[in-house]
């Protein structure tokens, strides 16, 4: 059988003390301990970049520490590399899925893994242990399916499944829940509590709150590099772990004025339109958003947010229907004449859409006006222009950076997003299309982002929030749709929405009957 | 702005170092072939730059490899390979030859200009049909710009030996594959006694005219946004594909003046042994390593064409002095483009660490470097 470490021994204790990795100019993990026993969930909380995926790579033997020791079960070991890790029974489930899609289930778990029958494959003997590794821990899955069949839970499931096929038994899941509908999130816990029950150990790394106190035993916090400190779950709060996450007070629900709604500022009409594969994305999608409201579009990822937003801002042509921006038939007009117009869009895919990551910041924020006074006359970029414009936008939106010139790419994520936001906002948008705006950013710069948000509402542009997170949607949106296969579901006011609701919505279970 | 200054020094040495290397590597070539490397390298520094002859035909032989190479500046930056140069040079010099010779009484200040700009259109032509295919049919442009090569050559010696062929040659039996003599008028002023002529001088004019249009005016803006990242370009509603024609458009022109340039400037006439190279002297493939040494730079580029102008000039008086073919030269050339595009990952390694340590250093003004996490 496939797999050469069955007789890997459960995993009782891991101890790490004293961990220090350093990468150039940053300390990444600063003398850092932390452990976990067996049959526990341990939460690894911290913003973006306070260590939490380096610290695992290491226990995973991706990275090797500069200083500190790692013990398992008692006993002193280095991980040169993963193989290592997985010999001592450690596993890691990426964030990013490592799978080919165009292979099955089996062959993705066989991969790298000898064969017991030498050169010729063994996939029926890897496919019924992966059966029954699946009823075992109920996480069922089709051995035979084609990976890019299966939804992203399912993959997930295919992971977990990899980790426990090569004999893992401490399982470390680095933010599992950022691509799951709500329901899903609930399967993976239960798949969670089956495997602590079992024996296994796991350690969860997270930024979000809520889901790190409901299935966590203990919790342990990490800021920048440093250990804040481990609590028992069920001795903290929401309030402690984000103090010791950011350093300061935070509050949860940003506080919302309240704005009468103007005229329709964004309206799309019966749009339907293709994904890049040529299947049908948007199935006849209506929908209207106000000046000085925030509509939120929720929904689980690939349903149709993406063609949606890149319909309204005019980078996908729809086969059907119209889109009019403050009243007038755009839909035929190319991206920078609506942009001109007034429309502001915030891609999903901040680094590949959003930003020129080889360009400076100074030229990053021209990258609509490039053309225009006072950045260029004639044709010709006027340097101080660009200059001054830069310097007052990196001091508006407090964008750290060393100086104007420096390439985007040195930046942080959440600095890159408001390069971005400070390019399409500067530009007094009446009409703002803003994409998973907050994803994988950390709780500063999401207070931050979710604060202009709401002073552009204020101000009276219609913004329509697409996000795959409820909390988010929930906390700003006046209404909530939601959209799944490319039909909008339902539109419910703010107050009527709860997760649970909106969950079967975004699961495609059709209006609540009651 | 000293500190960029600064940077951009650190970052010549690395090609330099690496060009080192490929001489220390040739030496042991030499060596080898019993040839004394000092002795041969002094003769090869003699022969580029001993005299002011010597010079003149190193900067002759520089100024084709300039022009290409500032037209491969552009087309690499917009993300686009250029292999045609040889073909964009040729169609270039036939188009600016047939109009000299079909126009013999022209003041040579109206025909210059003329012939340049017909040079240009003719090789902007011939880059911008494989960028027309790249742009809208997704050809790939390495293997179009080589076909129109191909076709480029077949053109000259077709035109070479017919319809545009030497009446004097005609006559003869030789029948070799030249053209008329331009008038005396259209010759490109030169510095006597020697052979360097105006077309030098345009083109370190014309680097400094690439690296304004590339890092000070919208079009050059759009060129390197598509080349760094063609979505954020759309995503801004910059016309992507006509912004890639162009950028084989405006190679193709400045290779298109090359061919015109050796024309008007060195052989006054059109001759060709059958092969691109014939005419071209291998200037549309050496301007693209040219490019490269000069690290896609326009300014950078001229060093880097001089290098290989004195490298091509020199080679026969080495090949003279120490006995050894000049065709060790061709392996010194590959091993300096071997080498230098080699030490390209170094300096990247470098300049990220560097650039991670200027942002720690500033991260009292705070800011999260980019990785490890994330």
């Amino acid at each position: 059988m496939a797999t050469p470490f069955s007789a890997t021994p459960k995993v009782q204790s891991v101890v790490m003390r004293g961990i220090v990795k350093r990468f150039p100019g940053v300390v990444a993990n600063d003398h850092v301990d932390f452990d976990v026993h067996q049959g526990e969930v341990h939460a690894l909380l911290g913003e973006n970049g306070a260590g939490k995926s380096t610290l695992m790579k290491i226990l995973y033997g991706l990275y090797q520490p500069d200083e500190g020791e790692i013990q398992v079960n008692g006993r002193p070991v280095t991980f040169a590399s993963p193989l290592d890790a997985i010999r001592c029974g450690i596993g890691m489930v990426h964030q990013h899925f490592m799978l080919v899609e165009t292979l099955t289930v089996a062959e993705n778990v066989a991969l790298g893994l000898p064969s017991s029958r030498g050169f010729v494959t063994d996939l029926e003997r890897v496919a019924a242990r992966l059966r029954a590794l699946g009823e075992q821990y109920g996480l069922p899955v089709d051995p035979h399916a084609r990976v890019w069949q299966l939804s992203v839970g399912q993959q997930q499931r295919v992971e977990i499944l990899k980790v426990l096929y090569r004999g893992a038994s401490l399982l470390i899941l680095d933010e599992p829940t950022a691509v799951l509908t709500p329901q899903e999130v609930e399967d993976l816990f239960r798949v969670i509590r089956q495997m602590v029950g079992r024996g296994h150990s796991v350690v969860f790394i997270s930024h979000k709150l809520h889901e790190v106190l409901s299935i966590s035993d203990r919790i342990t916090v990490l800021r920048d590099g440093r250990k804040v400190g481990t609590v028992r779950a069920a001795a903290t709060n929401k309030a402690e772990l984000a103090r010791w996450m950011v350093g300061r007070e935070v509050t949860f629900r940003p506080e919302k004025a309240p704005v009468t709604p103007g005229p329709v500022r964004l309206a799309v009409e019966d749009v339907h339109a293709r994904s890049d594969r040529g299947t049908p994305a948007l199935v006849g999608v209506s929908l209207a958003v106000r000046g000085g409201e925030i509509v939120g579009l929720a929904g689980v990822s690939g349903n149709g947010q993406r063609e949606l937003a890149e319909v309204i801002a005019g980078l996908r042509p729809p086969t059907q229907g119209r889109v009019r921006l403050l009243g007038r038939d755009v839909t035929a007009w190319p991206a920078d004449a609506r942009a001109d117009l007034g429309l502001a869009y915030i891609p999903e895919e901040r680094m590949r859409d959003g930003v020129i990551l080889p360009f400076s910041v100074a030229e990053n924020f021209i990258l609509r006006d490039h053309f225009k006074p006072p950045f260029a006359r004639r044709g010709i970029l006027q340097p101080q222009a660009i200059l001054a414009h830069s310097q007052a936008l990196i001091r508006a939106y407090q964008i750290k950076t060393p100086g104007p010139e420096t390439p985007v790419q040195h930046l942080s994520g959440g600095n890159i997003q408001k390069v971005v936001l400070a390019r399409e906002l500067a530009r007094a948008p009446q009409v703002i299309v803003a994409a998973q705006p907050t994803r994988g950013l950390d709780i500063g710069a999401t207070e931050y982002v979710h604060a202009q948000l709401l002073q552009q509402r204020a101000a009276g542009a219609a913004v329509l929030l697409i996000s795959e997170d409820l909390d988010e949607i929930l906390a700003l949106a006046d209404r909530i749709a939601v959209i799944y296969e490319g039909r909008i579901m339902d539109v419910l006011p703010a107050a009527e929405a709860d997760p649970q609701r909106l969950g079967l919505l975004m699961a495609g279970v059709a209006r609540a009957t009651g | 702005m000293s500190t960029r200054w600064q940077q951009r020094g650190r970052d010549m040495l690395y090609p330099l170092a690496a060009a080192g290397l490929a001489f220390l590597m040739a030496a042991g070539v030499l060596a080898a072939l019993g040839a004394s490397p000092l002795q041969a390298y002094a003769a090869l520094v003699k022969g580029a730059f001993g005299s002011r002859n010597a010079l003149a035909e190193t900067l002759v032989k520089a100024t084709p490899l300039l022009l290409v190479g500032l037209g491969i500046c552009i087309a690499f930056r917009g993300q686009v390979i250029n292999i045609g140069g040889e073909g964009q040079m040729i169609v270039g010099a036939l188009l600016a030859t047939a109009l000299g010779l079909a126009f013999p009484h022209w003041p040579g200040w109206v025909m210059i200009p003329l012939a340049m700009l017909v040079a240009m259109m003719g090789g902007a032509v011939w880059g911008g049909i494989p960028g027309v295919l790249k742009a809208y049919y997704n050809v790939n442009e390495i293997l179009s710009t080589i076909m129109m090569n191909a076709i480029a050559v077949q053109l000259m010696n077709y035109l070479l030996r017919g319809p545009m062929i030497d009446p004097v040659q005609a006559q003869r039996a030789s029948q070799i594959p030249q053209t008329a003599a331009l008038a005396a008028a259209y010759r490109l002023p030169r510095w006597v006694p020697t052979r360097l002529h105006l077309g030098a001088l345009l083109a370190v004019v014309l680097a400094v005219v690439v690296y304004f249009l590339l890092w000070r005016t919208g079009w050059g803006y759009r060129i390197r946004a598509v080349g760094h990242n063609p979505h954020a370009a759309r995503y801004a509603g910059i016309p992507v594909k006509r912004y890639t024609v162009l950028a084989l458009v405006l190679s193709g022109a400045f290779a298109g003046l090359a061919g015109m340039v050796q024309v008007y400037g060195v052989n006054y006439r059109m001759i060709t042994d059958g092969s691109a190279t014939g005419f071209t002297g291998g200037a549309g493939f050496n301007g693209i390593v040219a490019a490269l040494l000069g690290q896609l730079h326009p300014l950078g580029t001229i060093p880097a064409a001089v290098l290989f102008g004195a490298l091509l000039v020199g080679a026969n008086a080495m090949q003279r002095a120490v006995q050894v073919p000049s065709a060790l030269v061709t392996a010194l050339n590959g091993l300096v483009v071997v080498f230098v595009v080699s030490s390209e990952y170094f300096r990247r390694r470098a300049r990220k660490r560097r650039l991670l340590q200027q942002t720690a250093a500033s991260a009292a003004t705070a800011v999260a470097p980019s990785s490890p996490e994330d």
